[in-house]
């Protein structure tokens, strides 16, 4: 598909928009629909995209598939290390509260750190899913 | 009103997916259909005020999983077609119709939608409401419950997804062997 001019134009004009609300939707999942399990799909979706516009290569170009095997394990352990910091000040595994200097502040860091580590994970999973599929037609 | 209007619509462009799924042989629009009958599944729970759920419907049911089944089908090329099955018809049609009658007769008990007498609203529902914003701050209350008040459970869902990939790898990832392939195919040669 590398010499079809319009979808290599249309791609490249929606790749950047669909990053950009994949961050919306990653850090105003407070307040609105959305949150890390989405914006990680949708995060992928836009090199998914882009690997199949520009080719399985271009794709991992931008995301080596070795950086992406270290997300994955990034996400779950920013995860957990948020439980392990809330037991450090003196709260219980995953009890944001004490986070912060108010129980809100607290919360907010909380859940705002939470949801990028399955923010990051998912959308790492999700490539490596997709590249091990894909990669495996390469002739 | 309008509501009923959208419901009804949505829920006969599933049926309607659906049997032309069943009626299909060939994989590829099957899976094309599939994508369609996320997508509305996602417009019927944008109906249903159930945002965040249309939201990842729409990501994964829609997107990822398309593209993933499509994948699939690249790497089997022999058997894009679906075989026709061999069994009598009147079984599963009975099977299904069955299960089909037992289902719309125990939607009979159900209460009904988004009532707010329903036991499902009396139990933890409005605990939850009425706490998040005051403990948390957070006016989603879907993401307070799903990060904060139930934060075991996401943990367990992203080492899910975590376990997913790592199995995905090590089944199918990595380089493909060539070597090996190469070898069968000379040792056909010499045979």
């Amino acid at each position: 598909m590398t010499h079809n001019l319009i979808l290599r134009v249309v791609s490249k004009s929606l790749i950047p928009l669909i990053i950009l609300f994949a961050l919306y939707v990653q850090f105003h999942g407070d307040f609105g629909p959305g949150g890390g399990f989405q914006a990680g799909v949708i995060l992928s979706a836009a090199i998914i995209l882009y690997a199949l516009v520009f080719g399985l290569d271009a794709a991992e170009q931008v995301i080596p598939p070795a950086i992406l095997r270290v997300f994955a394990s990034l996400g779950v352990l920013i995860y957990a290390g948020v439980g392990v910091a809330a037991l450090f000040f003196g709260g219980n595994y995953l009890d944001y509260s004490v986070l912060g200097s108010t129980q809100i502040a607290g919360q907010h860091l909380g859940i705002l750190l939470v949801e990028l580590g399955v923010g990051i994970t998912v959308f790492a999973v999700m490539l490596i899913i997709f590249f091990a599929f894909a990669g495996r037609g390469r002739p | 009103m309008i509501d009923l209007f959208i419901n009804i619509t949505l829920l006969a462009f599933i049926a309607i997916t659906a049997v032309a799924i069943v009626r299909m042989t060939n994989l590829f629009a099957i899976i094309m259909l599939f994508g369609i009958f996320s997508f509305l599944s996602a417009g019927l729970f944008v109906e249903m005020d159930a945002v965040d759920v249309a939201f990842t419907e729409a990501a994964v049911g829609a997107g990822i999983s398309t593209v993933l089944m499509i994948a699939t089908i690249a790497l089997t090329k022999d058997q894009n077609e679906k075989q026709p099955g061999s069994h009598r018809r009147w079984l599963p049609l009975a099977v299904v119709t069955m299960t089909g009658a037992v289902l719309v007769y125990g939607t009979l008990d159900i209460p009904a939608f988004s009532d707010p007498n329903a036991p499902a609203q009396m139990h933890v529902a409005p605990d939850y409401l009425e706490r998040s914003v005051p403990e948390t701050g957070v006016p989603n209350v879907v993401t307070s419950v799903l990060a904060s008040y139930r934060g075991f459970d996401t943990l367990g869902e992203v080492v899910v997804v975590f376990t997913a990939g790592i199995a995905v790898l090590l089944l199918i990832g990595g380089r493909r062997p060539k070597s090996r392939s190469r070898k069968k195919e000379g040792e056909g040669n010499d045979a």
